[in-house]
């Protein structure tokens, strides 16, 4: 052995040093088998369904709308192509300033601020992320060509097809049709929206929201492979599920009614609510508000637009017919009647005397006009609508409540069941509300005659509108029974073939004498059509027999009374109810009968036809 | 007894024993498991980059597996070679290997090429030389050299000092070029050297500090102080190769593919299934991330078998250092041993997200000629020392 102590590696210092070296090596080999052993055998199943969900990006793909039909089958709603501006957010600058300035120049465009679009964008990625965000439905030719000509200052901005609402028909029935927007926050909190996806196309208001799920229809799935860049893969076309589209819905509404109740309404150029309703089955032919708006324009609405619409005095959104709150003046008279005859009050024979006022101690309540119409029973009541007569019913009935029980249970101040979302449900005044708002401070006085008094007349603190007095109505007309205004009739498939037919049973019924019910039919009847009734220019030439009555509701000092009328047709069995307001309209008989007859004309169009082509058969031979 | 018989050349023994096939040609006392866990690995690497690479470049689906083997032959080639050589020799080169390498280092600044806004190689004709690679065998040879003959000038300190600035020398340059992963293996790479050169642990302890306490500074304190010491584009140019694929999709995105990849791969592999891989879901798959491929693809099995070899290859290596006939031979098989490890350790660390990306390559797995070769011929020293220690032991020398 020729090695020398010195060129020998140093012993035992040495070995130490290579045992600690193994000893780390050994460390750092057990904590790399340890994290591979980790990751593939005790988490491999997750991270396989990573990857495999990595490669794969899902579309969905727009189910076209359901149609909203007529009652004649012909179409009130229905979809239409449009160009949706969408950002792809993989394809946005990198840089943040950068992208923030792309992102404020397309808001611009789509008149968004750079909040908005990134509150859009923040979204849309929280459902499905990587797909891209559509920032606005329905953008005009000259805003795609711009953009489709400076593509390079808008990276990642792309122009899809999309379905949005069409309106064939304009404005018509828009308060029942509603428009369609996107599914909010708290809609999507809502239980009944728990399928529904945030970025969803949903109902907003009328029938859309409420047969939204016939509508919708199911989004279609494409599956694409896709690489890390999102680029698709050749051939990677994995899954392609068709959509399908949404259902039509039927509704009750008859265009041609429709048409006449709001071209009447328009007519008078003031605000009101118009319904016509079948009295058996609550099928609503035509309901509508004045002024009306243009549902078109809810599909991307411009400023200007937005202000029209939400910040007008007139309210033009609102549904007049269905969600106003007001007194009734005289169309109320036949519930005083009701409940008088019901409770045993007065018998149809039972005669009071008018003197032109009801004085209680100091207050008087007059008629109307200063009129004195001296000893009354209750068809010329009706007939002239004495209201000195329904001041003494209402005096009667104010201890015991019997006038509320029983508009109470015709549906004043309470949900009718319809089939619209409705934000108030109005309010019947009783000894109990205003006893409970004097306790709390809120009224100077408690419940007193003077407020049955008021209520009998349709005056006071009453507030409703005309689709819960047209309930009232048909219950009268169809003797006793409560039914469910609806306005959906039935579902069906593209092909027409009916899915679902909508018949809501009625709501109560209630208990009502024949006799009294004809005898307070008479007076309407009397009212309408007999030589001294209320509506008798309107209504004396008119061929089909009616009965009805009119409404002139005082609204306060300074202001123009409220022109009601309410009407049932063809006397003495009827099939329709239609109930008009018009707010400052004055008499009753000056605006809403009027307007109601417009509206009879079209409901009896058929049978006003043939009875003018059988006289004029009639007629010719002696020609 | 330090001094005692001190003598600088050996003696040749009078009688030769007849010298086998063997013996000549240098393989009679190679290392096998050695030579065996190199050889798989890079055929490990041919195989997995013929499967997952056929898409890459379009038009020659074998771009990366043809390269791949010709390098490893080539490779193969150079061990052997080495392998027949006495490395003490290059303890007499060290100066000449230390010039060449901090020459061939700094004119990659002037010659090189810039690929992704760093200059690394030298573009050849038939490929591109990228001299850090080699570099890091040649700071082995050269600062192993030093250590031994400047063992006993000097107090320990200076000592250490000289062994620091030797070896932090070249490793500036490289960094400068920037080229952050392998600067550290070449930091690495002096250490182990100077811990197998008998440097106290004291030395360790202090530069062990000091290089805590300078990230410290730099990347934390400085910044949040206010008074970056880096101006702003330097500061992004730093953390820019400190994360090489920030630019294109953010560094943690693409780590956690690389993990999500691995998991995916469970115990048996996906084959070609392996779409994480396959996809461009993990970037860089041919070189700093391959060992997420075979996790893909091969599962635990075949990412458990890499990992083995590379145990294979440090186990025998280690050994070798204790088996060297002189200090030189143990600090260089130390130094090459200790840097395998860390490029091991750091590079499949970080396929499995447990180190930060670096770029620092697999050694012999990793696509790239100037990294296997260059691995090749340090597999190829550590063969000669274990070649030299068994025929000094017969009382032989190799020619």
């Amino acid at each position: 052995m020729y090695l020398r102590n010195d060129d020998r590696p140093q012993g035992s210092r040495l070995s130490l040093r290579i045992a600690v070296l193994g000893g780390v090596a050994v460390a750092l080999f057990g904590i790399l088998f340890f994290r591979l052993w980790n990751l593939q055998v005790l988490s491999g199943d997750k991270y396989l369904a990573e990857a495999k969900n990595n490669r794969t990006r899902s579309f969905k793909v727009i189910a076209p709308r359901g149609e909203i039909l007529g009652r004649d089958g012909k179409v009130l709603v229905d979809s239409r192509s449009a160009l949706a501006l969408q950002v792809n957010t993989a394809k946005l600058p990198e840089d943040p300033a950068e992208e923030r300035a792309e992102l404020a120049r397309i808001g611009s465009l789509v008149h968004m601020s750079l909040r908005q679009v990134r509150r859009k964008i923040s979204e849309e990625e929280e459902v499905a992320a990587g797909a891209p965000v559509t920032l606005r439905q329905d953008v005009g030719f000259d805003l795609v060509a711009y953009i489709e000509e400076n593509q390079q200052m808008f990276p990642g901005v792309a122009v899809q097809r999309v379905f949005v609402r069409h309106y064939p028909r304009g404005t018509l029935a828009a308060h029942v049709l509603g428009s369609v927007g996107e599914i909010s926050e708290e809609e999507l909190e809502e239980a009944r929206n728990a399928d529904l996806e945030p970025g969803e196309m949903v109902g907003k208001g009328g029938v859309e929201t409420t047969y939204n799920r016939y509508l919708r229809g199911q989004a279609g799935l494409t599956k694409i492979q896709v690489n890390a860049l999102g680029e698709p893969t050749p051939g990677g076309r994995l899954i392609e599920v068709p959509p399908t589209p949404g259902e039509n819905l039927k509704l009750t509404i008859d265009p041609a009614v429709q048409e006449a109740g709001e071209s009447a309404l328009a007519a008078q150029g003031l605000p009101g609510g118009f319904i016509t309703m079948d009295v058996h089955n609550g099928q609503i032919l035509g309901l509508g508000s004045s002024p009306s708006f243009d549902p078109s324009e809810l599909i991307t609405p411009t400023q200007a637009q937005v202000n029209a619409l939400y910040r007008n005095e007139s309210a033009p959104l609102l549904d007049r017919a269905t969600e106003g709150e007001y007194p009734t003046g005289s169309t109320f008279k036949i519930i005083t009647a009701l409940a008088a005859l019901e409770n045993g009050v007065i018998t149809p024979n039972s005669v009071i005397n008018d003197p032109g006022q009801l004085c209680l101690g100091e207050e008087c309540f007059e008629n109307a006009e200063g009129a004195a119409y001296g000893a009354l029973t209750l068809v010329p009541a009706l007939e002239v609508s004495d209201d000195v007569f329904f001041y003494t019913l209402g005096l009667d009935m104010w201890k015991t409540g019997e006038l509320q029980q029983w508009a109470h249970q015709l549906g004043i101040g309470r949900p009718t069941g319809i089939d619209i979302p409705v934000n108030t449900d109005g309010l019947l005044p009783t000894r109990h509300w205003r006893d409970q708002l004097f306790k709390e401070g809120e009224t100077e006085r408690p419940w007193s005659s003077g407020d049955n008094i008021q209520l009998a007349t349709g005056q006071g603190d009453l507030q409703t509108n005309p689709l819960q007095m047209a309930v009232a109505y048909a219950a009268l007309g169809n003797g006793g029974t409560v039914v469910t205004p609806h306005l959906g009739l039935e579902i069906e498939d593209a092909a027409g073939r009916v899915q679902k037919e909508f018949a809501p049973g009625p709501r109560r019924h209630l208990k009502i004498d024949p006799g009294t019910r004809s005898v307070i039919l008479e007076g309407l009847h009397d009212a309408a059509q007999g030589p001294g009734g209320t509506s008798h220019v309107v209504f004396d030439s008119f061929p089909i027999p009616v009965a009805g009555k009119t409404g002139t509701a005082e609204r306060g000092v300074g202001r123009a009374d409220q022109s009601w009328y309410a009407v049932l047709a063809p006397y003495p069995d009827p099939r329709i109810v239609t109930v008009v307001t018009i707010e400052e309209g004055g008499f009753g008989a000056e605006s809403a009968a009027p307007a109601a007859k417009t509206i009879l004309e079209a409901v009896f169009r058929h049978k006003l036809e043939a009875t003018a082509e059988s006289e004029g058969e009639g007629e010719t031979p002696t020609e | 007894m330090m001094y005692a018989t001190r003598t600088r050349n050996a003696r040749p023994e009078p009688f030769a024993v007849q010298v086998s096939l063997g013996e000549r040609l240098g393989l009679a006392h190679m290392d096998w498991p050695l030579a065996f866990a190199a050889v798989a690995l890079v055929a490990f690497s041919v195989f997995t980059l013929g499967q997952a690479t056929q898409h890459d470049v379009p038009g020659s689906p074998d771009y990366y597996l043809e390269r791949q083997a010709i390098y490893a032959v080539l490779g193969v080639l150079g061990m052997f070679l080495l392998t027949r050589i006495d490395y003490s020799r290059f303890r007499e080169l060290r100066v000449g290997l230390y010039t060449f390498l901090c020459v061939s280092v700094a004119l990659v600044f002037v010659f090189g090429f810039a690929a992704r806004g760093s200059r690394r190689a030298f573009e050849l004709p038939f490929f591109s030389f990228q001299p850090s690679e080699l570099g890091k065998l040649l700071l082995v040879l050269a600062l192993a050299g030093f250590v031994i003959d400047g063992a006993r000038r000097g107090s320990p300190v200076q000592r250490t000092a000289r062994y620091l600035c030797l070896g932090l020398a070249p490793a500036v340059l490289v960094f400068l070029q920037p080229d952050l992963g392998t600067s550290m293996v070449l930091v690495v790479a002096t250490l182990a050297v100077m811990y197998f050169g008998g440097v106290p642990w004291t030395h360790f302890a202090v530069i062990g500090g000091g290089i805590v306490g300078l990230i410290a500074l730099v990347l934390i304190a400085a910044p949040a102080a206010g008074h970056p010491i880096l101006k702003g584009y330097q500061e992004e140019r730093l953390t820019s190769f400190l994360h090489p694929h920030e630019h294109e999709a953010g560094a943690g995105y693409q780590q956690n593919q690389s993990v999500v990849a691995i998991g995916a791969g469970q115990g048996t592999g996906r084959g070609d299934k392996a779409t994480q891989t396959r996809l461009d879901f993990v970037p860089e798959r041919s070189t700093d991330f391959i060992f997420a491929v075979i996790g893909e693809r091969y599962g635990f099995m075949g990412a458990a078998f890499v990992l083995s070899l590379y145990a294979l290859l440090f186990w025998r290596a280690l050994r070798i250092t204790t088996l060297s006939k002189n200090s030189y031979g143990t600090l260089v098989a130390g130094g090459i041993a200790v840097a395998l490890l860390f490029q091991t350790f750091v590079n499949v660390g970080m396929n499995l997200g447990i180190m930060p990306i670096t770029g620092i390559p697999l050694p012999l797995m990793s696509y790239g000629g100037s990294s296997v070769i260059a691995t090749f011929l340090a597999v190829g020293i550590l063969q000669s020392i274990n070649v030299q220690a068994h025929l000094s032991q017969k009382g032989r020398f190799a020619w």
